[in-house]
This record gives structure tokens, sequence and C-alpha cells, in this order.
């Protein structure tokens, strides 16, 4: 009777078994969905967005696809939880937490269906995941003292992140690009700094680090197109009429002749500010707001470079650069801090004119100019140049280095298993399970490249079983060869995080026994 | 059958519109109601004790919730029936008053209601079942204060309080790190808590969850942290011995809230204005600098040419703060919250030994922490976690094991846990019952089958069997005279639940028995549904 009635309409409810099945469900189709794309043989989507234009996006990168979806399985929004979480912390290996969380709860699936209580499971899989970790950590390289070697590792690790995508095949020019700009951070980790900008036309390959820096700006018209040893005001105020900002002030007149007044007041009020900031001794202003053209010209009249409009994180950027501070208020020259520059120039980037400052101060930022045919191409290799900056960049942290290819999950799979044999009762199983979980990765990687999986794994568990084996899949070749030869490497930290978040959305997933879905809050239809 | 007659045999309606209306009357309304109050029980039955299971749950907006604290569930279940709703405020006054023993309370009322059931049917009336219910509490209450322990600990000796935490954080999600959040829960209580008079103030408490990391790199810090930045992106990224300002005015021009206009009309009045504004401007900086403060921390946002004029004072600035936070800092660096620039002296800043803005993760993520503070009465939580879900459910976890460390405080007598207090509770009810005379007896036995739901609920959560389980440990309880004696979850090897260090707070325990009683009572005595029936 009243009991069929607990719930508001619509709302479901789902219990034991079939809760599980729903979340394993949901959790493998997720997983499944961005298997493909794996590895440096893993291919790329196509997502078309339901809004006008239906603009399409071409990625391999796993956060990018996840986030684009629209799911309404909870548990696997879980696991699009993780994979952001994933590209915000490390940037890269979004692709394979969301893999390696699908595998477990799989495996886990098996287990559950011979009747092993979740909470076993979990528990095995903790284990599991702690000794994998122990397993890693005994093998990181650390080359941080030794500044050549560790270049080296970061440019292997590049290659490495970048083989899977779109520039794989100018992946050693990138993975330079990258090392570059992360090396000219000197340890900060903030990416900001590292400006990207996109210019259809040229090829991948015409892409380039700029030392210095980059405005996608043009210059005022009858100004200065070069400077020689700039003195820099970065600045954000307004130059359009700099209104009075007391409330409620009004102009009230009763004369035309008053209007003109004010108009000349105004008007001289400008001039002064324009001259305020003339006085600084500068040759370059650069404003966040707009300039309006009177302004403008004063500032052509004294020879003075005024750049309007630059955007929020240009300007930031930009002080950063060239070390100068923003200034909003200019009634003191003397105490602010000016930027300077070598030269500052217009340049041509195919079509389009842009402002090039070099010489910079500070030789923390720099510009990367992507080339490239069409604009999805560049989308895409901007988004992986992008994990490659932040893995290296989290890697300048943490500097230690694992191999690639599929050696870090045979080695943990190794420790795993022994584990395993050592683990008394029913956790044994999970623990054998977690095992199997890790060694779909290389499954995976192989079955993307056309190979066949099941003799490579075999053979690579084979040569594993040798003490301090280096042995990996080389998709390349199309066999068993050795990382550390082949110069695969990957960072510590993003398969830590890729273990570790994996693991825990597993565990999250097995302990649900109930899912109680709420009706969907209707939408007001507006006709 | 709304219907009456007047003395003149015509028919007055006593309900408007009866028709529709649905309505349940005497024993039907009574088992409708304890059918509906079982089957809240039930969802929760499972997430009960260290081995529980959680619930999914998927708000209308299709965001999913990941927790097996009772309250919450209850919360966003969205439930239409009425006697639902009764159990999900049970659930929601056992939070606000004793903050753990949310999923205990609905499953004991469950089980109250299913054992109330069966005396219905046996034709005893609700109201003597109610009687006897509120005689049985009273005794198992009284029961519980027989058998509770005082319980030491000083700021020094803070061991027993943690090993409590950990039982409240074993049934949770959290449990692979229990030891380092319980410690850290205690360390956050003992911060604030007032020893001399017992009292916790767990508003001090912020908890703040950023995600990313781990849980392990979740910690404590002795003062606060806000989720801002610098309001300039060049002022410096830590401070030391900051005197910190604490405004609740904006940098900007003056608005006066009267209704005025100033009217421009001649250009010396457009000048003067306009030194006016210039002069106010410097005039509000210069008075943060005259009074000595080295940072600044605004309510409001800050004008662009303000915003420049601190920074080219180096004077550090920290804007959009919100009300609380504010209030929070001013506690704990021993500021005050000052409404005007005028009123700004030198007493009313707040100290702080350091602030220092972090960076998190590759995406601009910026915090601000404020530690060393003079008067380190508030603290900061700060949880890492490997997804949202996650760092909601760790907070919502503290938030109890934060209660439990409370609770201790003001009270400090534990009850064992693991079922044990209940098996004692029962037993001694069970006793009392052949005392009384009249049909309460009954009543009152049915309340001790009661209280075994939750060992049992217990056993079973653990994979264990239940009936022998509980009555393995029942007559290990009488035999040994050991009211310890527990339902062993973890599988430890021992019954004992001393051994195996689990507590519980007694007012947390009695508070169960009195609300589930309460709710229960309530329920029985209903005899009439009249409900709209749907449209």
């Amino acid at each position: 009777m009243a009991v069929d009635k607990l719930f508001k309409d619509e709302a479901t409810e789902e219990k034991g078994e079939r809760a599980r099945m729903a979340s394993f469900i949901g959790a493998m189709a997720i997983a499944d969905l961005v298997k493909t794309t794996l590895g440096p043989k893993g291919m790329d989507k196509i997502l078309q967005s339901t809004g006008r234009g239906h603009s399409v996006t071409v990625t391999n990168d796993g956060a990018t696809i996840l986030k684009s979806l629209h799911i309404d399985n909870p548990a696997a929004k879980v696991l699009v939880d993780i994979s952001k979480v994933q590209d915000d912390e490390v940037g890269d290996g979004t692709t394979s937490v969301v893999v390696l969380a699908g595998e477990l709860l799989r495996e886990a699936e098996k287990l559950v269906n011979a009747k092993i209580h979740p909470m076993t499971i979990i528990s095995g899989y903790r284990m599991a995941a702690e000794c994998s970790r122990n397993a890693l950590l005994e093998k990181v390289v650390d080359n941080k003292l030794d500044a050549e070697k560790f270049k080296a590792d970061l440019m292997k690790i590049a290659m490495t992140t970048l083989s899977s995508k779109i520039l794989s095949q100018d992946k050693e020019h990138f993975a330079k690009l990258a090392v570059d700009a992360v090396m000219r951070l000197k340890g900060s980790t903030n990416l900001e700094a590292i400006q990207i900008i996109k210019k259809p036309g040229g090829s991948l390959k015409e892409s380039f680090l700029d030392e210095g820096f980059i405005l996608d700006k043009k210059i005022g018209v009858g100004q200065p197109k070069r400077i020689e040893n700039a003195k820099i005001l970065v600045a954000n105020t307004a130059m359009d009429t700099d209104k009075v900002k007391i409330y409620g002030a009004r102009v009230r007149v009763d004369s035309m002749a008053k209007v003109a007044e004010i108009e000349v007041a105004e008007k001289e009020k400008m001039r002064e500010k324009v001259q305020k900031i003339i006085n600084h001794g500068i040759n370059c202003f650069v404003n966040r707001q707009l300039i309006y053209n009177f302004p403008e010209e004063l500032f052509a009249d004294a020879g003075v470079l005024a750049i309007e409009h630059a955007d929020f994180d240009g300007i930031e950027r930009l002080a950063l650069v060239t070390g100068g501070e923003i200034a909003s208020t200019f009634d003191n020259p003397e105490s602010v801090k000016l930027g300077h520059c070598k030269l500052i120039e217009e340049i041509m980037i195919g079509e389009d004119r842009l402002i090039h400052f070099s010489g910079v101060e500070l030789g923390q930022a720099c510009t990367i100019v992507l080339r490239g045919a069409s604009p999805h191409m560049l989308d895409e290799a901007e988004r992986s140049l992008h994990d490659a900056l932040c893995v290296l960049s989290q890697t300048v942290n943490d500097s230690r280095v694992l191999l690639g290819g599929g050696w870090p999950e045979m080695v943990m799979a190794k420790a795993v298993d022994e584990l395993a044999r050592k683990t008394p009762g029913k956790r044994s199983h999970a623990i054998e399970a977690f095992s199997r979980a890790l060694v779909a990765i290389p499954t995976t990687i192989a079955d993307n490249a056309g190979l066949d999986s099941a003799e490579l794994v075999a053979q690579l568990r084979a040569e594993h079983h040798k003490e301090g084996s280096t042995a990996g899949i080389d998709v390349i070749s199309g066999c068993v060869g050795d990382m550390a030869e082949l110069g695969i490497s990957e960072a510590f930290k993003v398969k830590q995080a890729v273990l570790l978040s994996a693991t825990e959305a597993a565990e999250m997933i097995l302990r649900v026994d109930e899912i109680i879905t709420c009706a969907p809050r209707r939408r007001e239809d507006r006709m | 059958m709304a219907l009456a007659f007047d003395e003149f045999g015509r028919p007055f309606i006593i309900l408007k519109e009866q028709e529709q209306k649905t309505r349940l009357r005497g024993l039907d309304a009574q088992k409708a109601n304890i059918a509906s109050g079982k089957a809240v029980a039930r969802i929760l039955r499972t997430s009960l004790g260290p081995k529980g299971m959680d619930k999914m749950l998927q708000s209308p907006d299709g965001d999913v919730t990941i927790t097996n604290d009772g309250a919450t569930i209850l919360e966003q279940m969205d439930v239409d029936n009425q006697i639902a709703k009764l159990m999900v405020e049970l659930s929601r006054s056992q939070d606000y008053e004793i903050g753990d023993g949310t999923t205990g309370v609905v499953v004991m009322a469950g089980a109250l209601l299913e054992q109330a059931e069966k005396l219905l049917e046996r034709g005893i009336h609700p109201i003597r079942i109610a009687e006897g219910y509120e005689l049985a509490s009273r005794i198992a209450f009284e029961h519980l204060e027989h058998i509770a322990h005082k319980f030491e600990f000083s700021a020094t000796n803070i061991e027993p309080l943690i090993q409590t935490c950990m039982t409240t954080l074993s049934s949770k999600i959290v449990n692979r790190c229990k030891r380092s959040l319980a410690e850290i829960a205690v360390k956050a209580v003992l911060a604030v808590a007032d020893l001399e008079r017992k009292d916790v103030n767990l508003d001090l408490i912020k908890v703040e969850g950023k995600v990313g990391g781990k849980l392990e790199d979740t910690e404590l810090i002795y003062g606060i942290v806000v989720d801002k930045d610098m309001s300039h992106p060049q002022m410096p990224k830590q401070i030391e011995d900051a005197k910190i300002a604490i405004l609740t005015c904006p940098f900007e021009p003056p608005k006066p809230k009267t209704k005025h206009k100033v009217d421009i009309d001649t250009v010396e009045k457009f000048q003067t204005l306009r030194q006016q504004e210039q002069k106010y401007f410097d005039d509000m900086v210069q008075k943060c600098k005259d009074v000595g403060a080295t940072l600044v921390i605004c309510q409001w946002g800050f004008d662009d040419e303000a915003n420049h004029l601190l920074m080219h004072r180096n004077l550090p600035a920290v804007r959009w703060v919100g009300g609380v936070e504010l209030e929070l800092i001013a506690i704990a660096t021993g500021g005050r919250i000052v409404p005007r620039f005028q009123e700004l002296t030198p007493e009313k800043l707040g100290r702080a030994g350091l602030v220092r803005e972090k960076a998190f993760g590759t995406t601009k993520d910026r915090m601000i922490y404020i530690e060393h503070c003079a008067n380190s009465r508030a603290v900061t939580i700060f949880i890492r976690g490997g997804n949202k879900m996650m760092i909601e459910e760790t907070k919502r976890s503290l938030h109890d094991a934060l209660c439990v460390a409370r609770n201790l405080i003001r009270n400090n007598s534990i009850v064992y846990g693991g079922g044990s207090a209940e098996i004692s509770c029962s037993i001694a009810v069970e006793a009392a019952a052949d005392k009384y005379p009249g049909v309460e007896q009954y009543a009152i036995r049915a309340f001790a089958d009661a209280l075994d739901a939750i060992p049992m609920a217990l056993a079973e959560n653990s994979g264990l069997q239940p009936i022998e389980t509980l009555s393995a440990v029942k007559s290990q309880q009488i035999k040994e005279n050991n009211c310890c004696c527990g339902i062993d979850c973890n599988d430890i090897g021992t019954n004992d639940m001393r051994e195996q260090n689990v507590f519980e707070t007694l007012i947390g325990k009695q508070q169960q028995i009195l609300l589930a009683t309460q709710v229960v009572k309530m329920i029985l005595k209903i005899d009439d549904v009249i409900s709209p029936s749907d449209y």
C-alpha cells in the first residue's frame, strides 16, 4: 500500500545486485568508449556539439572527450569526474585513469558474481594499490642533480606524452619546444606564463617557441612600429572618457556654451592624464581597457607606442615578462616600476600582424606559436601541447621518472601477483584481479596498435620475470623492446595519480548497493 | 464516513470535498504507516557499521552524491510519504543534536515499528504499546548510564579521543586513513575547545576542500584558508607578521544610501569633483597605511585605481572575502571588523604570523593561508581527494568525527560500540519486563527485541550469520557478566570491544534511543491519515 509510494513521482530506486549491475555497466561503457584512444596508435574521436553551428572537435584527449559527453549514469559520472581531476592535477593520463578504473570494475564484477563480498574486494584492492605504489617507488629514477640527464629525461617524457597525440609526426620538434618552455619557468608550475598563440596556415613544423613575448594586437595608427630599448608602462585604466566615479554625479547645464566648456575640461583632464603617463619617461604604453582616438593621437604625437585592449591574461603576463607593475594611477612617476625590453616590433605571422617584445628582462615567460592546416588541428595541437607542458612542469617539481610503454604496469602486476600469493583468505582473489586489471593497459595499447596482444603481453610477462628488466611494448616495431634504449619515459607523478585515483573511484563505485535517482527537475517550456 | 446528521436527520459535511481525499483509518492507517517507516529503515539498514555499503544518489539536477551518512541519504532522497518524512526529520534531529549515529537511529526506529506491528496484530492497543516503549526506553536509558565508563583525557593525552573518532570514521569511505583524519579532527576540536566550560563552538572549525592530491594530503591548519587570491597579481605572495585590517567597506567611491544627485554645471565643479575623487582614494589607502596595516582583507571589491594605489603603497589586499570567512579571520587574528575607514585604529588590526598564497595543480587555483594567528582559536581542515564526491563525503565524515569529539569534551562518558551497548540494554530491558504487570510487559519485551536489531544489522552487513552471532554474543555477555561484548565486524578475532577500542559516546547512544522511541510513539498514535488524492 503506502510503501510503494515512498518517493516522489518519477524518482527511481535500484537495489542490491541491480544497482551494482547498473553502475558496473555504466562505468565499463565509459571505459570502453575511451579505450581505443589509448597509446601511441590510439584513434581519435569526433565530437559534435549540439549547440548552434554543431561545432566539431577532433581529439584523443580522454578528459576532453568525457567532458563533452552528456551522461545519465551516476557511476559513469564518477569516472568522468576522476578524469577531469587528473587533467587539473597532472594534465596527462586522463585516458589511462578511466581505462584502469573500468578494468578494475570489470574484474570486480567477476568476483561479485563468484559471491565475494564487495568489501572484501575493496580491501584486496587497497592492499594491491599500496603494494603497486611501493613497487613503483622502488624503481623510480631521479636525475634531479644531474642537469644534463634531467633534461634528457624531460625530453623523453615529452616525446612519450606527445607520441599518442596528433603531434606525433613532429614530436621531437614539439618536445623540444615544450621542454624549453618549461625550463624557462625555472621550477614554477605557473603555466600561464607560457602563452600559446594559434595561427592557421603553414604546417605544424613551422610552429616555434619565441623567447620574447607576442601580443596579438595591432599598433595604433601613426605610432612607431619599432622601438629599441623600450620602456613599457603596463596599465589598467580607463582611457576612454574617464568619468567621475562619485555616485549620482551628472552634468546639468543650461546653455550650449557650458556644454562646450565642460567638454573642454574633460579633454583637458584626459590630456593631463596622458601627459602624466608620458612623464613616466616611457615610449610604450599598454592598456587593458580601450584607448579612444583622442588620447591615442596624443600618444602618437609624443612618439609613444600605445596598445589598447590587451586582455587581462595578456596584461598579467606582460607585466611578468617585462618586470613592470600594472599601474592604475599616474601621480608619482618616480615610484612606478617600468618594464623594459630591448626591442618591440611588429611582426607578421601568416597574414596577421602581431607585436613582438624581445629581449625582455625576466626570461620566465615565453610564447609558443602554433601553425597548422586547420583550426581543428590547432585546437588538438594546443591540447596535446598543454598535456605535455603540464606533465613537464609537474616533473620539474617531482623529478622521479619511470619507463613507459607498459613497463610500470608490468612491474606493478608482478609485485601484486607476489602479494596475492602471500595473502591468505578471499582477499587474494581481489589482489589477483587487480594485477589482471593492470595488465589490461599494455594489452589495450597493443590491441590499439593492431598487434597480437595476447602474445606480446605473455612475452612481456616472461621478460619481466627477470630481475631489473626494462622491457615494454615497442609499438613501432611491434615487438617487446627495451624501453630504456628506446627512450620511452613517463613521470612518476602521473602514474601514481592514475593508480590512486582509479583505485579510489573503483572503490567508491563498489561500495554502492543502492541507487536512488530523483526525478529530473522539469524545465519550464519557454515557447 | 465523515458524514454526520443533525437533530433533524439532515446530513452535513465535516470534511470538505471528501471525495477528493484519500483516507485511511484505524488499524489500516497504523499498518500503512508502519510499513512506510520500515521501508525507510530498510534502505539505511545496509549502511550500518564498518562494513556498511554506500548509496548513490542522483539529484534532480543530475549531480551524484555517494555517501553512507544516514542524514544525508534521507535528506537527498526526495521522499513523498508523510511517515517517511517523519523518519527524515528524526535522522536530521540526531544530526543536529549529536552529529553521529544518524543511520543507527533510523534503523532502531524501524525495528521498533516492526515489533509494534506484531503486537498490533495480537490486538494490543497502540497507546499501550507506546507506553510500554516509553517505560522500556527509560530503563535502557538508565542502564546505559550504568554501564557507561568515564573516560579520562586531557590536552596532552588525546589518544582516547582519537580512538573514539576512529570508531566513527571506520564506517565511512575514508577509513583508509582514519587514523590521520581522527587525529586531525581531535586536534581541531581541542584547538577551539573551551575546556573550562566544556564547550566547543564548531563554527570555529572551517572545513575546506579542494579537488586533487590524495586523501593523505589532508591537513589541519592552525589558521584560516581563504579560497581567494591577492587582488593584484604583483602583490607579495608571502607576508610575515602581518597586521590585518578587516574591512567591510569597499575601496570605491562613496555611495550614500539616500538618494541624491550631484549636479555639475560649471567647469570648476567638474575639476573639484575630480580632485575630490582622487583624494578620496588616496585617503582610504592612507588610512590603512597610517594605522600600520600590512594586509587588507575586504568584503567588497576594489576600484582599479584603488587597487593600484594599494599595490603602489605596498599594501597587499584580498577582496571579495565572504562574510563568514571574514568573521573567522577576525576571531582567529584577534582583529575587529571595521565598517568604515574612519574607524580604523591600530587596536582593531588582527595579527597573524604568516600569510601566504599557495597554488595548486595545473589550473590557476590559488588559496590564501593565514597562519600563526594571534588567537589560534579558529582552525581550518583542508581536505584533498581524488574527486569531488570523495571530498564531499570526507567533509561529511569529518563533520561526524568533529561532533563526536565535541560530545566527548562536553560529557566524557562512553559506552562500548559494536552493538555491545544495545545487547546489554536488551538484556536489561528483557529482565525488567517481567516485573511489570499488565499489557505493557509485552511492549517492553518487544522493545528488547528491537534493540537486538542493531547488532543484527551489524553482523549481517559484515557477512556473519546474524542470528548465530547475536545469540553467541548475548550468551557471552550474560555468562561473563561483561557488557563490552559486541559484534566483531572487522574479523579481528575478539568480541571484547575494550580490546578493539571501539567506543561511542554515551549521549549519542542515549539520544538515539530516546529519539527513536519518541518518533515511534508518535507514529503509533496516528489512527487517521487524510491526504489529498492525486490529481
